[in-house]
């Protein structure tokens, strides 16, 4: 009845299976709704979607296929690349100038008011020499409004009536396909808990106390040592510059690592690893401790985790002198390789989404640097991350 | 047996159909949203509404999936076997229920409320798999199959702290309570507070949502916080006047401590509001 349906949501990657379908037909069977679409819409929403973050494809899917709307229509970004539009809408539209869109204009008023945007940031970054990935304005950014949510407001200004509720697509802020959003970071920081737990605690020793209890005769009770987490972290984080915009990811990774690990070492360093790293930011330039010491105190068992976007220049990784505050005698690189050397499980943690990182020749270098050990810090690439420690 | 809300909570449409969904499939029903959007109250209206009786299982850190099913108490017989108890012989004397077993035993069909089901560990959920799906389960200590004689009403929270593992999922309905539109939360007020004044009510809502779209809060006040703070509002009979106090010595609302629950919030807020003042003088 709803093959058709059942299949362009898979089309669309919503997981769902024959066992959802065919409960969404028993409940239709059973008329647990009225004939409205409505309500087959909210039925069919809580039989096949599980997870608050397919909500939106699954509205996207659900008006397409009941309404014969066109689905993502691709050719009308064609002209503007799409991060551009993404960094546009994110910077120049404001919550209310988004509603006021959806509620007035049209999809022509917009691309209007997106190319005038447009050639102001021309006119912007003529004078510049990169435009993408400069400090604290990355249109890899993590708080993009979506464009294909713009797009609504096309649909309703056509037609000019009130919006069906699948066509509000409220749920558009929980579709995690791109990037992490701040509860979904919550969501993957909790992996980490699940690579440090291995070997739940036990307290009381049944076995034992049987067969304590048959040996002596007399009840005696065996207790064995609650398991601790016997990991030990040892986490770089990269601060300061092009870092500025992913402060807020970073500060809930090390609050949930703070949390995790009561073995959990930390230290700062700028851009790349060089001979000296530091503990507090206020005072980076007075106490900071040789990167010789760190590595003679803590021992190879130590799981290295490095949180850094990897952006820079070159230089800045492989040659004497490269770095951008101070004279270092010798290359970042060359650091990097030791503390690789030394620590078998190492990984490095970008914010940066993957697709980007091809652009940037330092992010490659040090990729190659660390073996091919770097993760996007996204829910998939923090798992990843964890499974190669936990190696 | 339908749900339809009642006098004291206000159920939107589509979580009327997920409920109804679910109770007319026994099958179990997941509640997902933000902290405070009545995902536990849910459980408690729907047995209410329904004249049944609710078990609510609280899930911690350390809960096992076997103690909703029974625990068997070997300690307690190694001991009473030293004592030459007779009940020792018995070993159904050592197992105690869990609350699974429990609601399997009702004559009339309860409400099982499994609440925040993300507290337990990963495999948790996958534990009760069987147990959920077939509503029995075998007790390997006494030989016997227990067999719900009414299947129970299963209603599941999580609030997102771990993944449900997909097998689980698919077996469930799902809803995931958004945050309330200022149409519905005017309702869920009213249900609270009937014949509260209707400019109060506005005022407040207004003040709300304000502080909702604050960016950058650790933690958005919610429904509860709402009817938390109204209620203060209310037993301290703070006038109208107050809540549109313009003041800028008093730059955030009348107690506000209902409202934001972190130090670093308030402060924030202090912050944005007397910049807000500034702009507009």
């Amino acid at each position: 009845m709803f093959v058709h349906f059942f299949h362009e949501l898979k089309k669309a990657n919503v997981p769902v299976s024959l066992r959802e379908y065919l409960m969404l037909l028993e409940a239709m069977d059973s008329d647990v709704i009225d004939r409205k679409v409505e309500d087959f819409y909210y039925l069919s929403r809580a039989a096949l979607v599980k997870d608050e973050r397919n909500l939106d494809k699954f509205d996207q899917v659900f008006g397409h296929v009941f309404k014969g709307l066109d689905l993502m229509n691709e050719g009308q970004t064609a002209e503007i690349p799409e991060e551009w539009l993404r960094k546009l809408t994110e910077k120049f539209l404001t919550e209310e100038e988004k509603a006021q869109i959806e509620a007035l204009g049209g999809w022509e008023k917009i691309m209007e008011t997106l190319k005038k945007r447009l050639e102001e940031q021309k006119e912007r970054h003529e004078g510049g020499n990169k435009w993408i990935g400069t400090g604290g304005t990355s249109p890899f950014g993590a708080y993009g409004y979506n464009p294909e949510g713009v797009r609504i407001g096309q649909k309703e200004g056509r037609h000019g009536k009130a919006v069906k509720v699948w066509d509000k697509r409220e749920y558009k802020n929980l579709d995690d396909s791109v990037e992490l959003g701040t509860r979904n970071i919550k969501v993957a920081l909790r992996r980490l808990r699940k690579f440090a737990r291995e070997g739940a605690p036990t307290e009381l020793d049944l076995d034992d106390t049987i067969r304590s209890t048959a040996h002596h005769g007399y009840l005696d009770i065996k207790m064995v040592p609650e398991r601790r987490n016997k990991i030990n972290l040892l986490v770089f984080f990269d601060i300061g510059g092009s870092m500025d915009s992913h402060i807020k990811l970073c500060e809930e990774l090390f609050s949930a690592a703070r949390t995790e690990f009561k073995n959990m070492e930390y230290f700062y360093f700028h851009n790349c690893l060089y001979e000296g790293v530091w503990k507090d930011n206020k005072r980076r330039h007075n106490e900071k401790m040789s990167t010789w010491d760190v590595l003679h105190k803590f021992p190879a068992d130590y799981k290295v985790v490095f949180v850094g976007d990897a952006s820079m220049s070159p230089y800045e990784i492989t040659y004497a002198g490269g770095s951008v505050e101070h004279w270092n005698e010798e290359p970042g690189g060359l650091w990097m390789e030791r503390v690789t050397q030394i620590y078998e499980s190492c990984v490095w943690l970008n914010p940066i989404a993957e697709k980007h990182w091809e652009y940037t020749p330092s992010l490659q270098i040090l990729k190659q640097i660390m073996g091919e050990r770097m993760y996007p810090l996204t829910l998939e690439g923090l798992d990843k991350a964890m499974r190669e420690l936990s190696r | 047996m339908k749900f339809e809300g009642t006098e004291n909570y206000v159920a939107t449409e589509d979580l009327r159909v997920a409920v109804n969904a679910s109770i007319t499939l026994q099958r179990p029903l997941l509640i997902k949203g933000e902290p405070g959007t009545g995902k536990t109250v849910l459980a408690e209206e729907v047995a209410k509404a329904l004249n049944a009786e609710l078990i609510t299982w609280n899930i911690k850190s350390t809960t096992k999936a076997h103690q909703g099913l029974y625990e068997y108490d070997a300690v307690t017989r190694l001991r009473d076997s030293q004592l030459g108890d007779e009940r020792v012989k018995d070993i159904r004397n050592y197992i105690s229920k869990g609350k699974l077993w429990e609601s399997f035993e009702r004559d009339a069909r309860p409400v099982l409320l499994i609440d925040e089901i993300d507290k337990a560990d990963i495999e948790f959920p996958n534990d009760l798999l069987q147990e959920l799906d077939r509503m029995e389960f075998y007790v390997y200590e006494t030989n016997e199959t227990i067999k719900a004689r009414q299947r129970p009403i299963v209603i599941i929270t999580s609030n997102n702290e771990k993944e449900l593992p997909d097998a689980f999922l698919r077996r469930c309905f799902f809803h995931y309570i958004k945050f309330p539109d200022e149409d519905t939360m005017r309702a869920i007020i009213d249900v609270h507070f009937p014949g509260l004044k209707g400019k109060l009510v506005q005022d407040a809502l207004n003040i709300f949502y304000e502080i909702r779209e604050v960016p950058g809060l650790k933690k958005k006040p919610s429904t509860s916080e709402l009817i938390d703070w109204l209620k203060l509002l209310l037993s301290e009979d703070i006038s109208l006047e107050a809540l549109r106090e313009k003041d800028p010595s008093k730059l955030i609302p009348p107690l506000h401590g209902a409202l934001l629950k972190n130090e670093q919030d308030v402060h924030l807020f202090e912050r944005l509001a007397f910049l807000a003042r500034r702009e507009r003088n």
